[in-house]
C-alpha cells in the first residue's frame, strides 16, 4: 500500500475550526524539512482545503501514474543545504474551479479519505503530516479506522492538537483529546496557536483571544505542551504573496533579538525568487518551530517518552 | 490527464434535489458509490449490484419525508428563520450568532432562539452562559466527543426540530458548523417548507477563509437558499496602548467586501478583533451590555440593522438608534 514506505505519521488534529490546523501543519512540515527529513502533507479537509493556497500550489494538479496518484511536488531534496523534499496531496488539487463548493454526505467523504490513504504513491517519506478538517465525524472516523487497519506497528506516531487559547476553543479541542482516548491515538502534545499580537507599532503584545488556555489544558489532560505560537501577520504575507518577512529592528521573539539572516535591506516587497521553505528562515516564527518540531521529532523518534492520556 | 472531480457538480446538484427522506434500516455500511439509501434510484443503482442492503433499499418506501410537514407545522409560530454560515471554522460564526440574538432580543417585544447544529463542536451554550440546548446540553460530560458519522447526525438535527417545543418566536437563529456537508443538507432539506429568510455568512479577511466561504456562497446558490449578506469579522485590530491599526489577518485579494461584489451579494459590514468580544463569550456574556461604547460594538449594531434590512424589516424596529 501506498504508506508502506512511509516512516512517521503524524495529525494535526483540532476539534476547532480556524485555529490554524493547516498553518501548523505547513509550518510543521517546513521546519521538518529544514531539518533535513522528507515531509508529506495529506490534507482531509475535504470541503475546506486550505494547503494548496498555503503553498501557493493552488493551479497544480495531480498526475495519474500506474498504480495510483502522483503527490504534488512543493520542493525536492536538496541534500547540500540539508533540506528534504516537501509534497502535497489535496482534495483542492482534483477541483475543477477553486470556488467549487463539494457537497458530500457521509458516505462519499468517507470513501475519498480511504482512497487518499491507500492510492498516493508517497514514495520514501519520513513524515506524513495528515492536516485534518475540524470535528469528530466521518473524515476522522475513516481516517483512524483506515491507519488502524493498514498501518504498520509504531507507524502512527500520534497527533499533534491544535487550540487557540480561548475557553470557547479548548472546550471543542478536549473533545478532540477524548476522540483520541477512544481510538487509541497517542497525543504528541498540544500547540497553542494565535497567542498573542505584538503591536508592529508599539511592540505591546496584546492577548487578542487571551492566553495560556492551551497549557492549562495540556496539564489537564497530562499531555506535553509543545509551545505557544504567536500570529504574525507576516507570515500570511508570506504565504499569501511569498513576500519575504522583514521585522522593524529590535523584534523579540521569545524573548531574544530575533536576527534575520539576510540583514536589513528592506526591499522587501521586490519578488524574492527563492522557495517557500529557505524564505520561512527569515520568518519570526521558524524559530518558535524549530523547537516544537526538536520536540516533535524527539518524541516520534523515541529519544523522550510521549505520554499518554491516562 | 489529471485525475479531477468531473462527476462533483452533478452529483451536488442531486444531492439537494433530492428531498430528504426516511433513511431505511441498513444491514451493512453504505458502499463508495451508494446513491444513497433514501435515494429515488435506492437498491436498483448499477452500484447496488451485491450490496447486502440492496432488498431493504429497493423495497423501502419512497417520497419525502413525512416528517418534514411536522417540523413544518412545529416552526409555523416562528416568523423569520436564519441561518449562519461559513465554509470556514473559526471566523466567529457562534459568537456573531450569539451577538445577533442578544441585539434583536434588545427590542423587548422580540423572542429569540437559536439552534446549534455544530453536532461535533457546540460553542453556543457557553457564549450564552447557559452551560449545562444542543447537543451539548445532552452530553453527560462536556468534554466528551461526539464521534458520530452523517446519518447520526441527520437525525439528531431532525429530531431538534421535530421534538423541540419551538412555540411562537420572532426569530430562530440556526448556526451551523463550519463545510458543506450533512449537517448543511439536512437543515436546508428540513426547513425548505416551512421558509428560511436567508443566510448570513461570515468571514474573516484573508484569502485563505474567503476561499472556503466562496465554496459556501456556491452551496446556498445550488441549494437555493437567499444569502442575505456577508459579514467580514476580525477585520483591523486597534492596539490598546498605542491605538495603532493592524490588520491581523490581512486582505491580501480585498476581503470580505471584494467577494461580495464579486459574488453579487450585500456586504453587511466589517467587525474589528476586539479581544473583549472572546472574553464575554468566554463568561456567557452580551458584549453589547458590557461595553457599550467601543467601536466593534458601532460596528456591530450596523451589521445587525443591516441583516434586519436585507430580511425586509425595518431597521429601527429590529434595533432602535442610540
Amino acid at each position: 500500500m501506498s504508506l508502506d514506505k512511509v516512516k512517521h505519521i503524524v495529525l494535526v488534529l483540532s476539534g476547532k475550526g480556524g485555529v490554524g490546523k493547516s498553518s501548523i501543519t505547513t509550518q510543521l512540515a517546513l521546519s521538518l524539512s529544514l531539518a533535513g527529513s522528507s515531509v508529506g502533507i495529506l490534507d482531509i479537509d475535504l470541503t475546506g482545503p486550505s494547503i494548496p493556497r498555503l503553498f501557493g500550489i493552488e493551479s497544480a494538479k495531480v498526475t495519474q501514474a500506474p498504480g495510483g496518484w502522483i503527490p504534488v511536488p512543493v520542493h525536492a531534496s536538496n541534500p547540500s543545504a540539508n533540506i528534504g523534499s516537501l509534497s502535497c496531496m489535496s482534495l483542492g488539487f482534483l477541483l475543477r474551479e477553486r470556488g467549487d463548493a463539494v457537497v458530500w454526505r457521509g458516505p462519499k467523504k468517507t470513501a475519498m479519505v480511504r482512497q487518499f490513504l491507500t492510492d498516493v504513491l508517497w514514495g520514501e517519506l519520513d513524515y506524513l503530516l495528515i492536516d485534518t478538517p475540524p470535528g469528530t465525524s466521518d473524515e476522522h472516523i475513516s481516517l483512524a479506522e483506515t491507519l488502524l487497519k493498514n498501518a504498520l506497528p509504531g507507524q502512527v506516531a500520534g497527533a499533534v492538537v491544535v487550540t487557540t487559547p480561548q475557553a470557547v476553543a479548548t472546550a471543542d479541542v478536549k473533545k478532540e483529546l477524548n476522540f483520541c482516548v477512544k481510538t487509541g491515538i497517542n497525543v504528541i502534545g498540544v500547540v497553542e496557536n494565535m497567542s498573542g499580537f505584538v503591536c508592529p507599532n508599539c511592540s505591546e503584545c496584546t492577548n487578542v483571544f487571551s492566553k495560556g488556555g492551551g497549557e492549562v489544558m495540556a496539564r489537564e489532560f497530562n499531555v506535553r505542551f509543545l509551545g505557544s505560537v504567536p500570529i504574525d501577520p507576516q507570515f500570511v504575507m508570506l504565504v499569501e504573496t511569498g513576500r519575504r518577512p522583514v521585522y522593524p529592528v529590535g523584534t523579540l521573539v521569545n524573548g531574544q533579538p530575533f536576527n534575520v539572516q539576510n540583514g536589513g535591506d528592506l526591499a522587501a516587497d521586490v519578488k524574492d525568487p527563492r522557495l517557500l521553505v529557505e524564505k520561512y528562515k527569515d520568518c519570526s516564527l521558524s524559530s518558535i518551530f524549530k523547537d516544537i518540531t526538536n520536540d516533535v521529532i524527539n518524541v516520534v523518534e523515541g529519544r523522550v517518552v510521549g505520554t499518554a492520556i491516562a | 490527464m489529471a485525475p479531477s472531480l468531473e462527476e462533483a457538480p452533478e452529483s451536488v446538484q442531486d444531492i439537494i434535489s433530492n428531498p430528504l427522506k426516511v433513511a431505511p434500516k441498513l444491514v451493512a455500511p453504505e458502499p463508495e458509490h451508494c446513491p444513497g439509501p433514501e435515494s429515488e434510484t435506492a437498491g436498483q443503482a448499477d452500484s447496488c449490484a451485491g450490496c447486502p442492503n440492496q432488498a431493504i433499499c429497493a423495497s423501502a418506501p419512497k417520497g419525502p419525508d413525512p416528517d418534514i410537514p411536522v417540523i413544518t407545522a412545529r416552526l409555523s409560530g416562528i416568523k423569520h428563520k436564519v441561518l449562519i454560515l461559513s465554509g470556514k471554522g473559526g471566523v466567529g460564526k457562534s459568537t456573531f450568532t450569539s451577538l445577533l440574538a442578544h441585539a434583536f432580543a434588545t427590542n423587548p417585544e422580540s423572542t429569540v432562539g437559536i439552534m446549534d447544529t455544530d453536532i461535533c463542536g457546540p460553542s453556543i451554550p457557553k457564549m450564552m452562559g447557559v452551560e449545562a440546548e444542543t447537543i451539548h446540553f445532552m452530553l453527560p460530560n462536556r468534554d466528551d466527543a461526539v464521534i458520530w458519522r452523517g446519518p447520526k447526525k441527520n437525525g439528531l438535527i431532525k429530531q431538534f426540530l421535530k421534538d423541540v417545543e419551538w412555540g411562537d418566536m420572532d426569530f430562530l437563529l440556526v448556526d451551523t458548523p463550519p463545510g458543506t456537508s450533512d449537517e448543511h443538507l439536512s437543515v436546508n432539506s428540513f426547513l425548505k417548507e416551512s421558509g428560511v429568510d436567508g443566510a448570513v455568512v461570515v468571514t474573516t479577511p484573508q484569502e485563505v477563509a474567503l476561499l472556503d466561504v466562496r465554496k459556501e456562497i456556491d452551496f446556498c446558490r445550488k441549494a437555493g437558499i437567499k444569502v442575505l449578506g456577508i459579514v467580514e469579522n476580525m477585520s483591523g485590530f486597534v492596539c490598546p496602548k498605542c491605538t495603532h491599526e493592524s490588520q491581523i489577518f490581512q486582505a491580501t485579494t480585498g476581503g470580505g467586501r471584494a467577494l461580495a461584489k464579486e459574488m453579487n451579494i450585500p456586504f453587511l459590514g466589517a467587525v474589528p478583533l476586539d479581544p473583549r468580544i472572546g472574553m464575554a463569550s468566554d463568561y456567557g456574556e452580551s458584549f453589547f451590555d458590557a461595553w457599550p461604547e467601543s467601536p466593534a460594538c458601532a460596528a456591530l449594531k450596523g451589521v445587525v440593522r443591516r441583516v434586519g434590512e436585507e430580511m425586509g424589516l425595518k431597521a429601527e424596529s429590529v434595533l432602535p438608534e442610540d
